[in-house]
């Protein structure tokens, strides 16, 4: 967990001095939801339109920057390095910390637009959706970074990505918006349970066969 | 006295259907030093990747044997110093801040001063603070190195040693070389003559492209 730790460590300094994903975060996020807010303009929409529309920006925001952990590693050519100095596991392990916290901040950022901007996205049941926000940050996360991993060794990265991202992605992302409506209409914790223990599974599945497969991903 | 060896057996390595190396045998015991030489895409800087388990094989088999227990395959970067032209450090960071992060991410029980004197026996003290990406290619030769020796690995991997470097550089590989752990293999990939002084023995990978190979 150390060696995890220090990895993380190195990323988050090495993105401080480059920027390699933040900046592109920050810009999408901010022409994605002015966007949305113009085309809104004053007209009245559907409340459960906008958890729809939240997920959407977060999914869209994961993949202009979460695939940057390792594209860069590839592009600059740094791969060697790690490999020579840490084991597959706590690679892993690092670049999925190191993801989930920028995808903590980014999103923390998302709903705050949100809830400001948009006065119909009003949250009643907070336990809901914090719930829904950290399981579905730590899937994302953990999806995000195995498919980066994946598609780094690639030749088309770019376009690859969202592909292969989406249909793992959308068993959650539909999860996170039917109990982000739930929380935005007031209803208790126990109508979402399901949905709620559906999350718990998905991160728990997609991190252990992660860390499972990263290994041969990893090598060669 | 502990005891390092490395067992290749029929080792084979191919790219899609290009065959780069096959049958490829020979055992390296401790104390020994490898000279791995061969025409320009003979496979000299995949051996050594296999070799550093950074790549697989595509069939065949090596181990490194310590202690008479085999090291496990994901176990082997500890033991494994590389330095290699293809390999690229950390150019937002300082030499300094590299060492430090690798014996971080290492979890080595090294101070400031081990990392300062490493950095001086590769002539780069002066510059220890300065951002790699600021280094000539001499010079990020040298940091990879230091970063290769960071651990005291008991097995050193050089590939092309001496290039980039100039006759101090050069004065610093053969000083390393030499007075590398008694204990420890040090198996180095070039083509140049030069550079055979390493080596107690050489193989030529030329010698291993066809079925017909020794």
């Amino acid at each position: 967990m150390k060696r995890a730790y220090y990895i993380f460590y190195k990323d988050f300094s090495s993105e401080l001095r480059m920027r390699f994903a933040l900046n592109a975060l920050i810009m999408f996020v901010i022409v994605a939801v002015s966007t949305i807010l113009f085309s809104l303009a004053n007209e009245k929409v559907n409340q459960n339109v906008y958890a729809g529309m939240f997920w959407v920006v977060v999914f869209f925001s994961a993949m202009s920057g979460l695939s940057r952990t390792f594209v860069s590693e590839e592009e600059r050519g740094t791969t060697l390095i790690l490999s020579l100095i840490a084991n597959p596991i706590s690679i892993f392990i690092g670049k999925f910390l190191f993801n989930l916290v920028l995808l903590f901040f980014i999103n923390t950022i998302i709903a705050f637009l949100y809830m400001i901007l948009f006065q119909d996205f009003s949250i009643q049941n907070w336990d809901s959706f914090l719930l829904a926000f950290i399981l579905g940050n730590i899937g994302i996360a953990g999806s995000s970074t195995i498919i980066a991993a994946i598609i780094s060794k690639a030749n088309v990265k770019g376009t690859l990505y969202p592909v292969l991202a989406f249909p793992v992605l959308l068993p959650l992302i539909l999860m996170l918006i039917e109990i982000t409506k739930s929380a935005m209409e007031g209803n208790p914790i126990s109508d979402v349970e399901a949905e709620l223990m559906v999350l718990i599974s998905y991160d728990i599945i997609m991190i252990t066969a992660s860390v499972l497969v990263f290994d041969i991903i990893w090598r060669d | 006295m502990n005891n390092i060896q490395l067992i290749v057996k029929n080792l084979k390595k191919t790219f899609n259907r290009r065959l780069v190396f096959d049958k490829l045998s020979f055992e390296v015991r401790a104390g020994e030093r490898l000279v791995i030489t061969g025409k320009n895409g003979s496979g000299k800087s995949t051996l050594i990747k296999i070799l550093a388990g950074v790549m697989n094989e595509s069939s065949g088999s090596f181990e490194y044997i310590f202690d008479s227990g085999k090291i496990d395959r994901e176990d082997i970067y500890k033991i494994i110093g590389l330095v290699s032209p293809y390999l690229v450090l950390y150019d937002e960071f300082s030499a300094f801040e590299n060492l430090k992060l690798f014996a971080k991410i290492r979890n080595l029980k090294i101070d400031d001063d081990k990392i300062n004197q490493i950095l001086e026996k590769a002539g780069l003290f002066n510059r220890r603070n300065d951002l790699v990406r600021t280094y000539s290619s001499g010079m990020k030769q040298r940091v990879k190195y230091a970063s290769a020796i960071l651990h005291d690995p008991l097995v050193l991997l050089l590939d092309e040693p001496t290039s980039n470097l100039d006759i101090e550089g050069k004065d610093f590989v053969d000083e390393l070389v030499q007075n590398f752990r008694k204990d420890g293999i040090v198996v180095v990939a070039t083509n140049e003559t030069q550079d055979f002084k390493y080596g107690q023995r050489i193989i030529n990978l030329d010698d291993y492209k066809n079925n017909q190979s020794k």
